[in-house]
């Protein structure tokens, strides 16, 4: 069933393995490096995520860039978090965005402002991200606002996207709540970054055997890793991670850590393609986009050479 | 239990500089408890008050009185003579206390000597914990007994978000994450299908946002 006009909805339709990437707005007032990105980048995923003032810093906002990269022809994923909009700014910024051509969203609660460069901000979290995909669900299938008022005309229909961190504790847990955003009307799920191959395995077991895999696609995040310091700062610095020692040596141990940590990124995609369930891979190289076409090339998933999932 | 913390000297240094006699009010109900308002602290800041105006060269007459409940009209009486005989008032109670105080005794100018921080109980000697966001819609019976609205960073009403990690809170690795405590807690009670239930967008209209909200109650005369 399709349900909206979003061309990263077709691509899942046809099972096929899909490739999304990570975009950061610039912290400035110009969309010329995003826009040159999209010309890169175009060819070799199915669509790109826009963070919403990622980790609490202020940024171009993702509406805004989400429009730049659709007129660039690359199809955009917003991102939307409860941190910054109550329900009613959310509300008027999704008929807003969907008025310029926008189709997806991806739904979540948003890294606190303490992390941000306006740790003194009053954090909304007037939903949290459940009820958000919730309530673009009912926009769209039901056509009515949060409160319940009908939406006489115009709905706008998005592929609603949401996330799931299986590094997040209590871990048995994070199974049941990816079950609770489907039940709120997640339509495909992007994950956190995955360097804990085990633990995701194992995840994945979980997921299967409850079978949601049948119900969304799940997308595996991946993220290429720049140099040493990189690799640590996500393993101590970054909320929800879990990098394993072994990873953080390899690349320190590297003659050349950006070759290594390409060649890393293709592994883990390689094994990814293999595990049941996982429908293609959210590629997060935040600051390093320019490198997701080489990844992309060499674990051989550019869209056009798609492997069945 | 209303929390509240003593606001730095130097602050009530500013806030008294033109005046040359004042009166610090301590309040005996939470403001005592807290260790932030009582008797003892009343007189504590009073010599602290004094020996800084020495300092400059001059010298600051501080009398201290305190009051059974600052939030209860009835008791404000009592200091009605005291404050005829100075220029200012610092109140040591919630902003609360302030509040009544000042609106009792409104031609004189009424300071807060404390800042309100919080809703809460002492978890420790010397340590006290938020429990209650004064949300206007309990939910504890939901959760296990443990509030998510003033123990969660983000207010979620299903959590946990995916910062939790180790039983903590992403934005301080000493906090507990509150529904990590939340899961435990329904595990160890055979409830796990609280978790599972989806609880719809609070209703935030309950809470304290809208202006001054009155509670009624019949009251046998
Ligand atoms: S749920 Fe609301 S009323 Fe109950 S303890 Fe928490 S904030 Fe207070
Ligand atoms: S880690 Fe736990 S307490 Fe902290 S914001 Fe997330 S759910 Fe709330």
């Amino acid at each position: 069933m399709i349900r909206s006009s979003s061309k990263l909805e077709q691509v899942l339709n046809q099972a096929r393995f899909a490739v999304t990437v990570e975009i950061g707005p610039p912290k400035h007032s110009s969309a010329t490096g995003i826009i040159k990105l999209a010309e890169v980048l175009k060819d070799y995923v199915d669509a790109a995520n826009i963070t919403d003032n990622q980790t609490a810093n202020v940024r171009l906002s993702s509406i805004a860039a989400g429009v730049h990269l659709h007129q660039a022809g690359l199809e955009p994923v917003i991102q939307i978090t409860c941190r910054d909009r109550n329900r009613i700014a959310m509300q008027s910024d999704l008929l807003g965005a969907y008025s310029l051509g926008i189709r997806n969203v991806l739904c979540l609660s948003g890294d606190h402002q303490k992390f941000g460069n306006h740790p003194q901000a009053k954090g909304v979290y007037d939903l949290d991200s459940i009820q958000l995909v919730d309530m673009v669900r009912n926009l769209r299938d039901k056509q009515v606002f949060q409160c319940g008022e009908k939406i006489k005309q115009h709905a706008p229909r998005y592929f609603i996207g949401a996330v799931a961190n299986p590094f997040a504790d209590p871990f048995e847990f994070r199974v049941l709540r990816l079950e609770k955003k489907i039940n709120a009307g997640a339509d495909f799920i992007q994950t956190q970054c995955i360097f804990d191959m085990q633990r995701f395995e194992k995840f994945m077991q979980m997921v299967r055997q409850r079978g949601l895999h049948k119900k969304v696609p799940i997308l595996a995040g991946v993220n290429p890793l720049k140099s040493a310091r990189a690799a640590e700062f996500m393993q101590k610095r970054v909320a929800g991670m879990i990098v394993p020692d072994e990873i953080v040596e390899r690349i320190r141990q590297a003659a050349d850590p950006k070759a290594a940590g390409i060649k890393l990124c293709v592994a883990q995609i390689e094994h990814l393609k293999k595990i049941e369930g996982v429908a293609g891979v959210h590629i997060m190289a935040i600051d390093w986009e320019e490198i997701v076409p080489e990844i992309v090339e060499r674990a051989g998933i550019k869209p056009g050479n798609y492997p069945a999932w | 239990m209303i929390i509240a913390k003593p606001k730095p000297v130097a602050k009530l240094v500013e806030f008294t500089e033109k005046f040359d006699k004042i009166l610090l009010v301590g309040c005996g109900g939470c403001a005592s408890v807290c260790a932030a308002g009582g008797e003892k602290e009343a007189a504590e800041l009073a010599v602290a008050l004094r020996h800084w105006r020495q300092k400059q060269g001059s010298a600051l007459a501080v009398s201290t009185a305190i009051i059974t409940r600052q939030c209860d009209a009835q008791y404000l009486d009592s200091i009605a003579k005291q404050v005829t005989r100075v220029d200012a008032v610092i109140s040591l109670a919630c902003g609360v206390g302030v509040q009544f105080l000042a609106e009792c005794y409104a031609g004189k100018p009424v300071l807060p000597g404390l800042n309100t921080v919080l809703a809460g109980g002492a978890v420790q000697a010397g340590l006290w914990e938020e429990r209650c966001g004064l949300c206007g819609n309990c939910m504890l019976h939901q959760t296990g007994g443990i509030c998510p609205v003033s123990r969660c960073a983000k207010s979620i009403q299903n959590g946990p978000c995916g910062g939790s990690q180790h039983g903590k809170c992403e934005i301080n690795p000493q906090m507990p994450c509150a529904w990590h405590l939340i899961y435990e807690k329904l595990l160890a009670t055979n409830r796990l299908d609280l978790m599972m239930q989806y609880r719809s967008p609070k209703d935030w209209s309950k809470e304290h946002s809208v202006g001054a909200k009155p509670v009624r109650k019949k009251v046998l005369p």
